[in-house]
């Protein structure tokens, strides 16, 4: 197993090499100056030199090789130092700065970070919450009415997309029964009883939009895989030695159910928080996706691209972490 | 014996009369109720975005400043916007396009998706280096990327080939060439398993060109699988495609899809909520009924669930 996975993550070198390599040609061959938004008063050689302190005139692969630079060795050194007071070198490295605030990329991206990570993670355990026990109740009690509306209601929710269901919310819980409100405030902070309600209520909505969309997914997914399972001689044998039935299912079948839907879990976390771009600007979080759809209304270059290759190392990182769990929980894969 | 065969070969031993396999096919499709109903949806809401502006004759881009904000009535059956244009009429207006753009993105994607799929299950040289460009291309952060390229090329195209004409080409090319590897995916691991078939083997030993045998013994044997990822590509292609305009960089206002009208209709939701609610039912409805319009159409080309 441990061979396996320094393999894969030899392997997952290559890939994100060419995917930085796609992210930072598209946005260098793309006809935008960032220069060209100035006010035309400034004089040429002030533009010029505008123009080199952005590093703008160098060839590609310079350009190109110092990106990696800064962004594979001096970014992740200056998060060490940051968490462990370690010092490396003199400290003074060149870092991916934004071109709008002039400030780190990564800075930006830290600040932002907590929002999206609360409001993804929330969804992601309220949708299993809500997707487990659907899938195996449609899947024991198959083709019955629970069976039917649950297939139903989840082919709906799986078919709406979430900018829709996420207006509809704030249409109905914010505006007509007015219980949360539509916007979410970042600045708020938890420090009694009453402010952590309201911290909750403000979760609600862009958590349940999200773990809506997921859980529909979901349930569909656990639904398969019981059915798969409940066919299996196993269960015959755990049901002939006189187990109840309680204990065959949640035991024995909901086990074996859930090794293909973890793996399925870890494959769509890149997917959420990639959906939570339209959540986080629904409902106004401040988090890493509303963060990108400024950086592009900007053309905010280094920050877009860091981003979108960030995107990229979480869907690489968690194709990775499905591979090993998959050969974790079930023992019957080897992949030596 | 291959599956097929035997299939016609039991129904022909149980009923006497030939029955062909579109036939099979279509009886287990009419059986499947969620299909059935999906398909009736789906051909009325094409239907009326087809027909309906011949009949609901205001002009779309026609501004009555005297009936802006106004709820649903019979001369506006959806409503008005805040400049007074009928919802109902940019609804239709919209679907136009928003339909038009799924199909011609899943076109794009079904083909690009065959023909990496077909190069890397038929020669064995290509299979490496195709499929790893498709895993490539499945880690790539398809949304960013899209809302990045629709940034940054938006602009050119739109000077190039007119407002509409550019964005429309821009938004189904790169939806389309972002949307190929499941299917490219699919049709390999069955043209793995075609290829070392009898027929193809016969077809080979007596000198059949790999173009022709491509094109006459694998085709259309892949057909029932592409089939059904074109389906469910139309429903994707909508979704990406108003997720892009609901964000603000897909379709321009007066060139309006149904995201793109969601998008308008978000600032004035608490004044006409029904600019929310009829572009967003729409835009359901529509991916739900091809949802299972796919559903139908993979139980009743799969030959181990039909005829049971």
């Amino acid at each position: 197993m441990f061979a396996f996975t320094i393999r894969r993550l030899l392997i997952s070198i290559p890939t994100l090499l060419a995917i930085s390599f796609i992210v930072f040609a598209i946005l260098d061959l793309a006809p935008s100056d960032p220069t060209g938004n100035l006010p035309l008063t400034i004089p040429p050689e002030v533009r010029q030199q505008i123009r080199d302190s952005l590093g703008l005139d160098e060839p590609f692969p310079v350009r190109y090789a110092l990106w990696l630079k800064q962004f594979f060795i001096n970014e992740p050194l200056n998060l060490i130092e940051g968490w462990t007071g370690w010092q490396f070198g003199d400290g003074d490295r060149l870092r991916v700065t934004s071109w709008a605030t002039r400030s780190p990329v990564v800075d930006l991206i830290i600040e932002r970070l907590p929002q999206t990570l609360w409001v993804v993670g929330m969804s992601q355990v309220v949708a299993v919450i809500i997707a487990v026990p659907i899938g195996v109740i449609s899947a024991y009690k198959q083709y019955s009415w629970f069976d039917q509306i649950g297939t139903f209601v989840s082919m709906v929710g799986f078919s709406i997309p979430t900018f829709f269901t996420g207006l509809v919310f704030i249409v109905f819980f914010s505006v007509q029964l007015q219980w949360f409100p539509s916007i979410y405030d970042t600045n708020h902070e938890v420090t009694d009883w009453d402010s952590f309600v309201f911290q909750i209520k403000q979760m609600i909505m862009p958590t349940m939009v999200l773990a809506l969309a997921t859980a529909a997914q979901l349930s569909r997914y656990m639904r398969a895989s019981m059915l798969d399972n409940l066919q299996q001689d196993y269960v015959r044998t755990a049901r002939s030695k006189g187990l109840t039935e309680r204990v065959v299912v949640t035991i024995h079948v909901l086990r074996n159910s859930m090794i293909p839907v973890v793996t399925v879990i870890a494959l769509n976390i890149p997917t959420i928080f990639g959906g939570a771009i339209i959540t986080e600007q629904i409902f106004r979080v401040n988090g890493i996706g509303q963060l990108l759809i400024i950086g592009i209304q900007g053309a905010d270059i280094p920050l877009v691209q860091t981003l979108t290759f960030i995107f990229a190392v979480l869907i690489v990182l968690f194709n990775l972490i499905a591979d090993v769990l998959y050969g974790i929980l079930d023992p019957r894969i080897r992949y030596e | 014996m291959s599956d097929q065969t035997r299939i016609v070969a039991e129904a022909v031993v149980e009923e006497d009369a030939p029955r062909s396999l579109g036939r099979d096919v279509w009886d287990q499709f009419t059986r499947h109720k969620g299909a059935m109903a999906g398909t009736a949806v789906f051909l009325f809401i094409v239907l009326a975005v087809i027909f309906g502006p011949l009949i609901h004759t205001i002009d779309p881009t026609y501004s009555d400043f005297r009936a802006r904000n106004q709820g649903m009535s019979w001369a506006h059956p959806m409503g008005t916007d805040n400049l007074g244009k009928d919802m109902l009429a940019q609804v239709l207006q919209g679907g136009r396009t928003s339909l038009l753009v799924g199909v011609v993105a899943m076109a794009i994607a079904m083909f690009f998706g065959t023909l990496v799929g077909v190069l890397a299950g038929y020669f064995r040289r290509l299979d490496g280096p195709l499929m790893r460009l498709t895993d490539l291309f499945l880690a790539l952060p398809i949304l960013p990327l899209l809302l990045v390229i629709i940034m940054l090329f938006r602009d050119t195209l739109r000077s190039t080939f007119g407002p509409e004409t550019g964005i429309f080409l821009l938004i189904v090319f790169i939806i389309g060439i972002t949307s190929w590897m499941q299917t490219a995916r699919i049709v390999r691991g069955d043209v793995l398993a075609l290829k070392e078939r009898e027929f193809v083997l016969a077809a080979k030993s007596i000198g059949t060109p790999a173009y022709r045998i491509i094109l006459r013994h694998i085709m259309p044997n892949i057909l029932s699988p592409i089939m059904v990822s074109a389906t469910l590509g139309i429903a994707t292609a909508i979704i990406t495609e108003s997720a892009l305009s609901f964000l603000g960089l897909g379709f321009p206002s007066d060139f309006p899809t149904w995201g793109r009208l969601l998008y308008d209709g978000a600032n004035f939701m608490t004044i006409t909520p029904s600019r929310v609610f009829w572009p967003g039912l729409v835009l359901s409805l529509t991916v739900l009924s091809v949802n299972y319009i796919g559903d139908g159409l993979r139980d009743a080309l799969d030959p181990h669930i039909r005829g049971r």
